[in-house]
């Protein structure tokens, strides 16, 4: 489950070592951005230390490496790949044919320090008007693909217009990414909402990412990761729905009835799974705690 | 009649200071303070030596006194708080005599008991006529809340107040009476205005500060206590701040309506009590120039003295009725005892303050701190000095867990709600296990034999020695 | 091998180290740090650990070590040395 995904700068050893008490459900060890190029070496290296000494209990670890374009990311792959990370994010993916590239040499180093072939998966981060236009491409360009994820920053700026905290002018790209990724059976993740101190703004906006259809929703601040996991897990009201309509599938298998309805309405197969879905998550957020008692 | 003198050699002259004599002073002007080095280097200058200082705090600002020690004129020091730099002095072997510490209640108590006797307190006053009536709510050395030197004020034999707003008498809103001032001096300035009282005081933008307010509030939350006529204290620390934040946040939603805010006040306490989150504050010092403003706007905002705030020797005190604390930590032991005197070097860099007042007082008594500092765990076996006894600690709030004292048959429930809460609750020894797993295990530090210092007790009583460091 | 240039890694952020490596005919390891007391014996084994698993038999190596743990000491390290052009 991966409701939030918090950056953590790749070159600073004290968020390093705390990544993993932060709350977000993953963390993306960022060595793009957040790392200057005359650092890129020094946070590759503490990266892939930090990978193999530290534990990050109950955590996802995605790395999000340089783009393609740079002389970075292939070092960066030879460094973390042997580690294993759950996913790598590869930066300013605009076509299907970017993911191969980076699927390909993963492959290459997967093979080299045997490890099994995809252990890896890719969240292409798309931040480019390219990359939305072909987003259902990059989404089913490879079997590593497990979602995507929309950069809303880079993208206004590629698209001539400014980045509000409304967000109107990625409107466009927030629908085109969730139907496309849907389209192709993967995760959708949104752009963080950049104003740190404004609380009430972040859960308007992960209220509507939710609303779009997103999966979750990444984030630049530790501060934002309560808010996002709580907008995107299940109310009680949905936990209660879920494991009713599961019940009366039980009842009306025992009896066997083909057709059953819920308070009026026919469960039909969408709902059977959107009902597994949130006993899925409730299990993964209350389960940990339950098993303790 | 006037008190007033012309100058600080003719007030020590005049009050007849002898060699070998207790002369005190209070530390509201903090790391800004004039005051004790002016009247030091005075007594240094008209040759007098042997004399013991008697501060509530010692600031870096005070290194000069490292001179005066080793030349004589003086031998002796008494507080409640060091900083680094004297205490790294003290803790190479300056001083014969060993450093007495005290706590904020401990030592006006020891002072009305007669355990601890002033022959001559200075008073540093941002605001004072020349009778002698003054506060800390005025002038351009404002200070706010002058609790520390009450006592000073009234059990010292001879009391000079120093000033640099001298106004007519008599003084309106005066905090200490003329009743106990014998005389009265004007300086140009008592002080620094940016070391007194700092802008502002901000919450730490730092994640794992963040981290911890948030479980930290989640406990007071879960333990109960956060309800109609709760009392609280916190400091001035980053994450200390982001919880009280937090707990008004808790508060406001709730629609709770407390009793009082207490401690070294803050902005963010101002705000609880502007927001309705409290009926009072009781302010022994102001840590910020909101603070400052509030506590001479509002009359909700009330000044109290050290022994009203967390003293022995009062009918009661004001950290007795105290619902939760929140308090910081170098280190904490695995009987929850806490040093807040010595860094991990067994260096003295600190002291209890209100730290083991507010401990024993409190229902419930909170250690927030990282679990790791500097690649120092927290928690150790034993502490290098014991500051406030673990019968009084009841949680230590880490960004890794939340450890629950239940050592001395108390904290059952508390350990069992804030499980049920889902918070992270782990045993002491496991926070070091923790720590030890990602930092090592480091080596114990060496002491020598040589006492530096005694750690006294609220009560008077001995409660640990620090030794000179190798 | 040799260090044959100098170079630096690090900062003097709290938890992290900073690092220079320098030529030198010999091995030199120099270490100031904020918990020198408690570890400078496990820092010193570090540096020597990683400097043996590069290959690199003389140089000298200063840290200025804020609080690091041992990956972080390690990776730094590593970082100067292959900055200084000694990797194999």
């Amino acid at each position: 489950m991966r409701r939030s995904m918090l950056f953590i700068p790749g070159n600073t050893p004290n968020l390093l070592m705390n990544g993993d008490v932060l709350g977000s459900d993953s963390i993306i060890l960022d060595l793009e951005d957040a790392v200057s190029p005359a650092e890129k070496d020094a946070a590759r290296i503490l990266v892939r230390n930090a990978l193999k000494h530290l534990h990050y209990k109950g955590c996802e670890i995605i790395v999000r490496i340089n783009p393609i374009e740079t002389d970075f990311w292939q070092k960066d792959l030879d460094e973390v790949i042997p580690l294993c990370p759950g996913m790598i994010m590869p930066t300013k993916v605009s076509c299907a044919n970017d993911v191969k590239v980076v699927s390909d040499y993963i492959a290459e180093v997967e093979a080299r320090h045997g490890i099994e072939k995809n252990t890896v998966k890719l969240i292409p981060l798309i931040e480019t008007a390219m990359g939305v236009e072909n987003a259902f491409n990059i989404a089913s360009a490879d079997e590593r693909v497990a979602a995507i994820f929309l950069g809303g920053e880079d993208l206004t700026a590629d698209l001539r217009c400014k980045r509000t905290k409304e967000g109107n002018e990625i409107f466009y790209a927030r629908c085109r990414m969730v139907n496309a990724a849907r389209a192709a059976g993967v995760d959708v993740y949104d752009t963080p909402f950049t104003d740190v101190d404004d609380i009430d703004g972040l859960y308007k906006d992960a209220q509507f990412a939710k609303s779009l259809g997103f999966t979750g929703k990444a984030s630049i601040s530790p501060r934002h990761v309560e808010g996002i996991n709580e907008v995107f897990s299940p109310t009680q009201a949905d936990i209660d729905y879920a494991h009713e309509v599961m019940e009366t599938i039980r009842i009306a298998k025992e009896q066997g009835k083909g057709v059953v309805s819920l308070r009026g309405k026919m469960i039909d197969a969408p709902i059977v799974t959107r009902a597994m879905q949130v006993i899925e998550m409730e299990k993964a957020i209350f389960g940990g705690v339950e098993d303790d008692e | 009649m006037s008190k007033l003198v012309n100058s600080i050699k003719e007030a020590v002259q005049k009050v007849g200071l002898k060699d070998g004599m207790t002369i005190s002073f209070h530390h509201h002007m903090r790391n800004g303070d004039f005051v004790l080095n002016m009247v030091l280097e005075a007594i240094a200058e008209l040759g007098y030596k042997d004399l013991t200082v008697n501060a509530s705090s010692v600031f870096d600002v005070h290194e000069p006194i490292i001179g005066h020690v080793k030349n004589g004129v003086v031998t002796g020091i008494e507080c409640n708080y060091m900083g680094g730099k004297v205490g790294k002095a003290i803790c190479e072997g300056l001083m014969e005599k060993p450093v007495i510490f005290r706590t904020h209640g401990g030592r006006p108590s020891d002072m009305e008991k007669g355990t601890s006797h002033i022959d001559v307190a200075f008073i540093a006053a941002p605001t004072a006529d020349d009778m002698g009536n003054c506060t800390g709510k005025y002038g351009k050395s404002a200070c706010g809340s002058m609790g520390y030197a009450f006592a000073d004020a009234m059990n010292a034999d001879k009391v000079v107040v120093i000033t640099d707003n001298l106004v007519p008498h008599p003084l309106v809103d005066f905090s200490i009476s003329e009743i106990y001032v014998d005389y009265v001096v004007e300086v140009d300035q008592i002080g620094n205005p940016a070391g007194i009282v700092s802008g502002t005081t901000k919450i730490t933008r730092d994640p794992v500060g963040l981290k911890m307010a948030d479980y930290a509030a989640k406990v007071i939350e879960a333990s109960g206590l956060l309800k109609d006529g709760f009392s609280f204290q916190t400091g001035a620390g980053g994450a200390t701040l982001a919880t009280a934040k937090y707990v008004q946040d808790i508060m406001l939603a709730k629609g709770i309506k407390g009793s009082y805010g207490m401690g070294g006040i803050t902005k963010y306490m101002v705000e609880m009590l502007n927001n309705g989150c409290f009926q009072a504050l009781l302010d022994v010092q102001c840590f910020d120039l909101d603070a400052v403003q509030s506590i001479r706007e509002n009359p909700k905002h009330m000044e109290v003295t050290a022994t009203h705030y967390a003293g022995v020797s009062g009918k009661s005190a004001a950290v007795d009725n105290l619902d939760v604390v929140l308090l910081g930590a170098t280190q904490v032991d695995l009987d929850f005892g806490v040093n807040v005197h010595t860094d991990s070097n067994g260096y003295i860099m600190g002291g209890s303050g209100g730290h083991s007042d507010t401990a024993a007082g409190a229902k419930l008594t909170m250690i927030i701190a990282p679990l790791i500092r500097a690649r120092l765990p927290l928690v150790v076996e034993k502490c290098l000095c014991t500051s406030t006894p673990g019968s009084t600690v009841d949680v230590v709030v880490t960004q890794r867990g939340i450890a629950v004292n239940t050592k001395y048959g108390k904290n059952q429930e508390l350990k069992e709600a804030l499980k049920k809460a889902k918070l992270p609750v782990v045993e002491i020894e496991d926070l070091k296990r923790m720590a030890e797993e990602i930092a090592g295990t480091p080596k114990p530090v060496q002491l020598t034999d040589k006492v530096v210092a005694h750690v006294m007790y609220r009560d008077g009583t001995l409660l640990d020695t620090i030794k000179a460091v190798k | 091998m040799k260090i044959n240039t100098s170079a630096v890694a690090g900062t003097l952020e709290s938890s992290d180290v900073y690092v220079k490596v320098e030529p030198c005919e010999t091995l030199e390891i120099e270490i100031e740090s904020v918990v020198y007391n408690q570890f400078a014996e496990q820092i010193e084994a570090t540096i020597k650990a990683v400097l043996a698993e590069l290959g690199v038999e003389s140089g000298k190596v200063s840290v200025n070590d804020k609080g690091a743990i041992d990956c972080v000491i390690q990776a730094r390290v590593e970082t100067a040395v292959k900055r200084a052009g000694g990797e194999k």
